[in-house]
């Protein structure tokens, strides 16, 4: 039997309707229930359920009680076992945090859970790196790469799995903006963390690549590429991510998943640097002496200003453009569907300036040359 | 669609045939082979006398054991249950030129006088098969613009090594190893291209398209051209079917920095007559010849992949090519190339590739060509501009545009509106006894499918398929469940997902392989630890 979790945030997405850009926070919540919004999960899940029952027999589906899954799962014609969790009468970010680390500790195969930014932030922040994880999307904000596109293509992933496919899972990152700024009109996202999901999230094509090669092996074959060309005088300022934590790694070096660290001669000088110690480093060593390295964003091409705030304006106006490196698998770059790199470093002249053509790194003694635009 | 053009009621056959090896019984044979006479095996000797003691088998091979006519029904069975070129509309198969191949075409190839051959009989012998050769190449110059060709390589990616081979002794001859190490391709030029080039121990730099047009990004090219670059491998028009009109504001920036241009022609369907590599300044091209001119693509048989060269680069071709001796009047085998790359094929390469293409080049004549080349691309936009206005179905990148022999659309909405997408179309029109290949990578394109009419197909048929595609994505949105169940009308019903292919553990090429970890056709034994 297939051990499949169920998280409904049935919140989620409240706010969308109302112009609300979120409905993070009691007040905010407060405010959509009064101005009668209707639930948006319960239908999405719903409709995952539905996909999902042609396979009952082979599902032991778990959820929580009342709003959070029993009430959708029983209408549903599905089969469930309801977690002995008890919650809020007007659920709160603890009760998605609780049962999401019970559901783990009930050895689920797949904790689908359905919800936005926040509830992906509640999950990750539950279960770190250590369960499988599957967003549906249904909140206001969907910048996370944990999502499915839509309710269909959950359902299709998770049937997949539940019918024996094992594709590798591969980490994708948990965004959320600071809603406070958002609900002024500006826009900041953060990297709040990673979950692994599996690893064909847009369906079966990268099956049909043919491609046995796992996204960390192609990660490790970047990082080799880029130790072969590193220059022991340069100073290499590292962004967060998976792909740039494989050149760390390669190196031998720990550094930080979510942080920016200082490399010089493939050692760590300085780790999870703040934007400070970035100007710091830059003074040191001397600003043509500097490279920048950064992955873009799953699905969304970001590669500065979301996830790497860091790398501030002020930092990154002290380089050219050339010294900024871009490392992605051919995977994430295709991910794009064709859209170009993002920009988003608070500063829209800056922005303007750095549009253009970007070298990345993509495998062992591959690159390709990609564009950015605002 | 026209009036009369109706979605036919098909179901294929189906005979549940076993595999070959589970319809073996010991002892039955086909042919029962008379014993030795005693007086002939004195005087001879034992048919395997000769043969060294450790080249012989301890036991014979586990072959299936049947009479003829058990194999007979055996395979026509099986041919019943698939959907080959010779029944179905084949437009589906983008990229891979399924052009109708005339029957003649394969009996010159399948002929006596040219199977009967031997690949080592003296070329006083084979004077007609060589005259073809060389006469082949004439023609291959002609529509390239190239200076001398070669017919060796076995097929595209095999023409694309000779290429790269090329290069590889070019750059070495120069003393240039350390400094130009890179090759430049598109992310929508044949895998290949990419593949070969690391293979030969080049880097690669590879373009993506301007978001907009579809087009390798002339402004990335610009930044990745260097004096590294040794030279550029590129197809156009690439698998979108969007030509690339700057494609010579390409070939010259890599010239001014000295290096070389390659024109992967696998595919020439839509060009032939009108484009010539030469003009845009290339040094090298490649005809996929067992694919633009007469065969259809993959299994059809050992391919052919014909390599052009300009003058500078004819001392590095593969050996040997075929000459002309006018003081004889003879045509000969050419070893004498001097800084050729060696031999990359046995014998001749691949005659009937070569045969079937020289006949079909002889029965058009230039004039042919040309209108073949007009004809697929003119298919090809009657296609795009119903397919344009098919719910669910898109053409990314170009919008507007006409394209030329193909396109690569996209069944993204379909499948966001639906749940339905590409792997259910694929199987659902199986139904309709047609085809619709899943195109491969780069999956820049999401949902992709790639259809390529060539100048074969008519209207009648083209609208057969339209209106199969048309009615399927009708169903999709009306009752997605017809798809999520296909095919209906199938020699098999809806088999395995695609993780077989991605999980090497899954693997089984070989029947013993499967043996040993399967049961059954589709269901695995158990899970391999």
């Amino acid at each position: 039997m297939f051990r499949l979790g169920l998280i409904i945030n049935p919140v989620a997405g409240m706010g969308g309707p109302l112009g609300l850009k979120g409905t993070d926070g009691e007040e905010i919540l407060e405010l959509v229930l009064k101005k009668g919004a209707l639930p948006q999960a319960p239908s999405r899940a719903a409709h995952v359920l539905k996909a999902l029952s042609q396979e009952k027999d082979k599902i032991c589906l778990l959820t929580c009680p009342g709003p959070m899954g029993a009430d959708t799962a029983s209408q549903c014609s599905m089969p469930f076992e309801t977690i002995p969790l008890e919650i809020n009468q007007k659920t709160l970010p603890e009760d998605t945090r609780r049962a999401a680390k019970m559901l783990q500790e009930s050895s689920v195969d797949l904790l689908l859970f359905v919800g936005g930014d926040g509830t992906a932030r509640d999950i990750g922040a539950a279960v770190g790196e250590r369960q499988l994880c599957l967003g549906v999307p249904a909140g206001v904000k969907m910048h996370s790469s944990v999502f499915a596109l839509s309710p269909h293509h959950a359902a299709e992933i998770a049937l997949g799995l539940i019918k024996g496919r094992r594709p590798q899972p591969r980490l994708a990152e948990i965004m959320d903006i600071d809603e406070e700024a958002f609900r002024a009109d500006q826009l900041r996202a953060r990297l709040f963390g990673y979950l692994p999901v599996p690893g064909s999230q847009r369906g079966l094509q990268v099956l049909k690549a043919g491609s046995s090669a796992s996204e960390k092996a192609k990660q490790q074959a970047i990082a080799a590429f880029f130790v072969e060309e590193m220059d022991p005088n340069r100073f290499y300022l590292i962004g967060p991510g998976t792909t740039t934590r494989a050149i760390l790694q390669a190196l031998g070096q720990i550094g930080t998943l979510l942080g920016v660290d200082a490399l010089q001669d493939g050692k760590i000088m300085g780790k999870d640097i703040n934007e400070n110690d970035c100007l710091a480093f830059l003074d040191q060593a001397g600003f043509e002496q500097a490279t920048i390295v950064v992955t873009p964003i799953g699905g969304q091409g970001f590669i500065l200003g979301r996830g790497n705030q860091q790398l501030s304006a002020e930092v990154v106006r002290r380089v050219s453009k050339k010294q900024i490196l871009v490392v992605a698998t051919p995977d994430k770059l295709q991910l794009l569907r064709g859209s170009p790199f993002r920009l988003d470093t608070g500063d829209p002249e800056l922005d303007r300036q750095l549009c253009g053509i970007y070298r990345v790194l993509t495998g062992y003694r591959e690159s390709a040359y990609y564009r950015a635009e605002l | 669609m026209r009036a009369k053009t109706k979605i036919r009621d098909f179901h294929q056959a189906r005979w549940n045939e076993p595999i070959i090896f589970d319809l073996s019984t010991p002892g039955e044979r086909g042919i029962l082979l008379p014993e030795i006479e005693p007086e002939v095996e004195a005087s001879a000797g034992g048919a395997l006398d000769e043969l060294p003691g450790d080249l012989k088998r301890s036991n014979p091979p586990g072959l299936p054991e049947m009479a003829q006519m058990r194999v007979l029904k055996h395979y026509l069975r099986l041919s019943q249950e698939n959907l080959g070129a010779d029944l179905n509309v084949d437009i589906g198969q983008g990229t891979c030129t399924m052009k109708y191949s005339p029957k003649i075409n394969e009996q010159f190839a399948a002929s006596p006088q040219l199977s009967g051959l031997h690949p080592a009989q003296n070329e006083d012998t084979v004077q007609g098969t060589l005259e073809i050769m060389y006469q082949l190449e004439q023609f291959l110059k002609a529509i390239s613009g190239m200076d001398r060709f070669s017919l060796q390589p076995g097929g595209g990616s095999h023409a694309i090594l000779a290429i790269v081979s090329m290069i590889r002794a070019w750059v070495d001859d120069r003393g240039l190893s350390d400094t130009k190490d890179e090759i430049i391709t598109t992310i929508f030029s044949h895998p290949s291209n990419c593949a070969v080039a690391r293979t030969k121990g080049f880097k690669v730099i590879n373009i993506y398209p301007d978001p907009k047009t579809g087009r390798p990004d002339l402004e990335a090219f610009k930044e990745a051209v260097s004096e590294r670059t040794a030279a550029l491998l590129i197809t156009n028009p690439e698998d979108t079917g969007i030509y690339n009109e700057n494609i010579k504001e390409f070939t010259d920036l890599v010239h001014a920095h000295g290096g070389l241009c390659s024109y992967d022609q696998a595919n020439a369907n839509g060009i032939m007559g009108i484009t010539r590599a030469a003009n845009a300044k290339f040094d090298f091209c490649f005809f996929n010849i067992h694919k633009t001119f007469s065969s259809p693509h993959g299994c059809g048989g050992p391919g052919c992949g014909g390599v052009g060269v300009k003058e500078h680069l004819i001392p590095y071709l593969p050996v040997p090519l075929t000459s002309f001796d006018e003081a004889n009047n003879r045509y000969y085998l050419d070893y004498d190339v001097p800084k050729t790359i060696g031999k990359i094929k046995d014998y001749y390469g691949v005659i009937p590739a070569i045969i079937r293409a020289y006949a079909w080049i002889r029965s058009l004549g230039a004039e042919g060509l040309l209108e073949a080349a007009r004809v697929a691309v003119l298919n090809n936009n009657y296609i795009l501009n119903r397919i344009r206005a098919m719910k669910g179905a898109e053409a990314p990148y170009a919008e507007g545009e006409h394209r030329i022999e193909q396109v690569r659309y996209s069944f993204q909405p379909l499948k966001e509106e639906t749940g339905c997408g590409f792997d259910e179309v694929q199987r659902r029109i199986c139904d309709f006894m047609c085809h619709l290949w899943s195109s491969h990578e780069p999956f820049v394109v999401p949902e992709p499918f790639t259809i390529e009419p060539t100048e074969s197909y008519s209207r009648e048929e083209i609208d057969e398929y339209l209106a199969a595609l048309e009615k399927i994505i009708e169903e999709a949105y009306t009752n997605p469940d017809v798809l999520k169940t296909a095919p209906h009308n199938s020699s098999i019903h809806h088999i395995a997902e695609h993780e077989y292919l991605d999980d090497p553990k899954l693997w089984a090429v070989t029947w013993r392989m499967y043996n040993n970890r399967f049961e059954g056709y589709f269901e695995p034994k158990k899970e391999q630890q």
